[in-house]
């Protein structure tokens, strides 16, 4: 007996006009959905992926047009179908699960009304009835007390209850399809995990079916029934996610399996790390946040935050949005004061440092930015942005000062060709590396790296992961690095410390708090952890270095 | 909430007190005033001794800060001084001139709305890309459009050419038809053209593709969720061009021979009329500060999120 499957593409192709040229973004792309089965698109950006996702709902950009192929939903060959005729379908037969919950709400419409939308559009029943829905739907979601809920504006809920809206209307009228376009990318963990089991347990009741559109593996190995890898617009491999997972036969999908960072493969504990010299002490550090506004206080979001890192190691702090990392971080940069305690950098208390001295030794720690994209300067040249660090201390002549950023970018892997380059002909891992060549040319002793690697791809991570790595060996750096992502942490640190709600609940060498965490919460962050499916793969722990851009 | 209201109206209390002060203080450094210009005439034949008598008698002889503060008791309790030139109380003459300018700002402020809207929806009808692209650029042919010729082109189109509006003793509507388009043309102009830029964002927003994958149809999207997130920036532009539109005002009386603040800016002007003067300039910043005022206390109704009392959880 066959099924017919729910959605089914064909050889789809599909071009994006820029200008008066059309550049083809996806290939011959063919593979098929099952009622009730869950199939995972994965691959990194700019692979197609969202594209795909987008034809099968027929809400291509303005400026996209599927060339050739067919898409049929149902059996039904929907590729030709008009705007009107596919509003029809849209909502009630597929349906969508956006990736930015923070943006997919409209801000000047309550909750209720969003949701009782999608019923109207397709004439569910009357005012009473949607209404009736709408509130069922709230608490189906686990969006309690659900009438309060229903008049809430977006901007009231987290991130997470809004996701569970947005879930709430892509079910609303038991579609047969669902595509979640990276559902959960901008949450936390352990959000993360409540979302995805949410979905779970929805497209179970009701025998949905999920394209899941994913970047993460491990998200895709976890929820997923088969795996479609694309890479530059074109399918890799697919097929059921034990076998892909077990025996992956083309390259790439080799290679985006080695990259994830998945638990299976801790750092090497590091020999001869002097147990004694610490490069960053931290004690009791504090900062009170005054509350504007209604009752008179403050907020406390670090909380008697101590520990120690030795020199020439890194150590990470971890924690979901809100848990005070941020705060953290930028009282020991010396960007803010904090309200209590010490840090000693280099047996230097930067608390006690004020304006020109706390200004000359900003120079010894360094900061690198999450978003390579908004941490350059798009007017400047490559080598304006890396010199620039040199010209606010003591003056070094020209010649002197190009020769250090030449070795500098040299170093990180930028050959001479980027000098005279502007950031916005560079791709996201080449302007990371910019961005570590730029905090790097003072000869710091500490950088700290505030969430360096979260905005990459997970094959660029692992690449700028690798020359973090080989920069601490060879120049002795030690590392504070804030990340969310405790997979990452665990491939990278010596120790950790664990946040959460300004409290470290957990700190110490990273295998201790990894295999015996103190804390429930730890627990829970580390259960949260996607990609457990994922097999302990036969790569050797030491991957060879990748420098080329 | 209320704390934000006091805000507003505290501000534009402030603007009122500067406004007024500075207008006062830069009429008073004008050389020469209207007592000398009315009286100094050698037809007049009066004596130094005659004129300084007249000086006293409408105070100007006082020091600065005095006639500053008379000035300013005066304007509170509504009076607004005497008009040296035509020798009646400023208030009368505003009474009689302020009306008509008001009616014409008015409707040409209303007129300008409509018109913008109307660009602006036609331009994002389906299957209109062709004349989208057209009225796209119409508004910055609109923009560079001087008033006076604008003025003076419809008169020769719909009056001249067409016969549509009569010059010669036009009804009372008639009257009004052209110098509210005149008006209203340039000010539609940079609104329709931020309004079209705020649609063009607010369709770019991931709710609205979440609004199309719940089947909403183009034009649903467009009322429903875009209409409201795209009007909140346009109204802000809004309230500043009213400015422009009581300068506007100025020119199109001259242009169509309305009588009205215009007319009676422009003597004034011509004869350092300052009680006059002063009187124009606080009662155009007070019309000004009152329509931003409201724009103002508009946005926490069109916009929940300035009206809560905290801010969004993390």
């Amino acid at each position: 007996m066959t099924v017919t499957p729910i959605l089914q593409v064909d050889d789809l192709a599909i071009a994006y006009k820029t200008g008066d040229r059309e550049q083809r973004v996806v290939h011959g792309v063919s593979f098929s959905v099952a009622p009730g089965e869950v199939v995972a698109l994965v691959g990194e950006s700019g692979s197609g992926k969202t594209t795909t996702a987008q034809a099968t709902l027929g809400l291509l950009a303005g400026n996209g047009r599927v060339e050739s192929g067919i898409i049929r939903l149902n059996g039904t060959d929907i590729t030709k179908w008009s705007q009107k005729r596919l509003d029809s379908i849209r909502g009630a037969v597929v349906s969508l699960i956006p990736q930015d919950p923070g943006s997919s709400l409209n801000p000047v419409r309550t909750i209720g009304s969003q949701l009782a939308e999608v019923l109207q559009i397709h004439r569910r029943g009357d005012r009473k009835a949607i209404q009736a829905r709408v509130i069922e739907l709230l608490e189906r979601v686990g969006l309690t007390p659900a009438e309060m809920r229903a008049r809430q504006y977006p901007h009231e809920l987290s991130g997470g209850m809004k996701q569970r809206v947005l879930i709430a209307i892509a079910v609303a009228l038991k579609p047969a399809l669902i595509v979640a376009d990276e559902p959960t990318s901008a949450l936390d963990v352990t959000v993360q995990r409540r979302i995805l089991d949410l979905i779970d347990e929805l497209r179970r009741e009701s025998g949905t079916a999920v394209l899941l559109v994913t970047h993460d593996l491990g998200v895709a190995a976890d929820r997923a029934d088969r795996l479609v890898v694309l890479q530059h617009g074109r399918i890799q491999e697919q097929g059921a996610v034990k076998n892909v997972l077990a025996a992956p036969r083309s390259a790439y999908t080799r290679r985006l399996l080695a990259d994830a960072p998945s638990l299976g493969k801790p750092r090497p504990v590091r020999p001869g790390v002097d147990t004694q010299d610490f490069a960053i002490e931290v004690e009791g550090l504090t900062h009170d946040f005054p509350v504007t506004g209604g009752e008179a206080g403050s907020f406390r979001a670090v909380d008697n935050v101590s520990f120690k890192v030795r020199r020439g190691t890194t150590h990470a702090i971890v924690g979901e949005s809100g848990s005070g990392k941020t705060t953290a971080i930028r009282s020991i940069v010396g960007f803010i004061k904090p309200t209590a305690g010490r840090i000693l950098v280099d047996g230097v208390d930067l608390t006690t440092l004020k304006g020109e001295k706390l200004r000359q030794f900003r120079k010894h720690i360094q900061l690198v930015y999450q978003n390579p994209y908004g941490s350059l300067d798009p007017r400047q040249t490559i080598a304006r942005i890396v010199e620039e660090p040199l010209l606010n201390f003591e003056p070094i002549p020209a010649a002197d000062r190009a020769r250090k950023v030449r070795d500098m970018l040299a170093r990180v892997g930028l050959s001479e060709n980027f000098l005279e380059r502007h950031p916005r002909a560079l791709s996201g891992g080449q302007r990371q590396r910019v961005a570590i060549a730029r905090a790097l040319v003072l000869d710091p002793r500490v950088l700290v790296l505030d969430e360096a690697v979260s905005a990459l791809d997970v094959t660029v991570q692992a690449q700028i992961l690798s020359l973090l790595d080989e920069l601490q060996k060879t120049l002795g750096l030690t590392y504070l690095f804030v990340s969310h992502d405790l997979a990452v942490v665990r491939q990278i640190s010596d120790t950790v410390s664990v946040m959460h709600k300004g409290r470290q609940v957990d700190g110490g060498p990273i295998e201790t708090v990894f295999g015996r965490p103190d804390s429930a919460y730890t627990r829970e962050l580390i259960e949260a952890i996607p990609g457990r499916g994922l097999p302990v793969l036969a790569v050797p722990p030491e991957l060879p270095p990748r420098l080329s851009p | 909430m209320a704390r934000y209201l006091l805000g507003r109206v505290g501000q534009a209390l402030a603007v009122l007190a500067l406004t007024f002060t500075a207008a006062f203080l830069l009429l008073q450094v004008l050389p020469g005033d209207a007592i000398m210009i009315k009286f100094m005439s050698p037809d007049m034949g009066l004596t130094a001794d005659q004129i300084a008598e007249i000086r006293a008698s409408y105070g100007a002889d006082r020091p600065l800060w005095e006639r500053y503060l008379t000035t300013v008791v005066n304007f509170l309790t509504g009076n607004f001084g005497m008009s040296i030139q035509a020798g009646v109380p400023v208030s009368q003459q505003l009474a009689t001139n302020l009306p008509p300018t008001l009616l014409l700002a008015s409707l040409a402020f209303a007129a300008a709305l409509v018109l913008t809207i109307i660009l602006a929806t036609v331009s994002n009808m389906v299957g209109m890309e062709w004349l989208r692209a057209g009225l796209q650029s119409l508004p910055s042919l609109f923009i560079s459009v001087p008033v006076f010729w604008l003025g003076i082109m419809l008169i020769q189109i719909f009056s001249f050419q067409l016969g549509l509006v009569s010059v010669i003793s036009p009804g009372p509507v008639e009257r009004l038809v052209l110098p509210v388009l005149t008006l209203a043309i340039p000010i539609s102009a940079p609104l329709a053209q931020i309004l079209m830029r705020n649609i063009d964002q607010v369709l770019a927003q991931p709710f609205v593709a979440v609004a199309r994958a719940k089947g909403a149809s183009r034009n649903w999207v467009l009322w429903k969720h875009v209409a409201r997130n795209a009007i909140m920036p346009t109204l802000t532009i809004a309230g500043v061009l009213f400015g422009e539109l009581l300068a506007g005002a100025v020119v199109t009386e001259a242009v169509f021979g309305l009588s009205g603040l215009g007319g009676l800016t422009y003597q004034a002007v011509g004869n350092h009329d300052t009680a006059v003067l002063q009187a124009i300039v606080v009662i155009s910043a007070l019309a000004f500060v009152t329509i931003n005022l409201i724009v103002d206390l508009l946005y926490p109704v069109l916009d929940p999120r300035l009206g809560s009392k905290s801010g969004a959880p993390a």
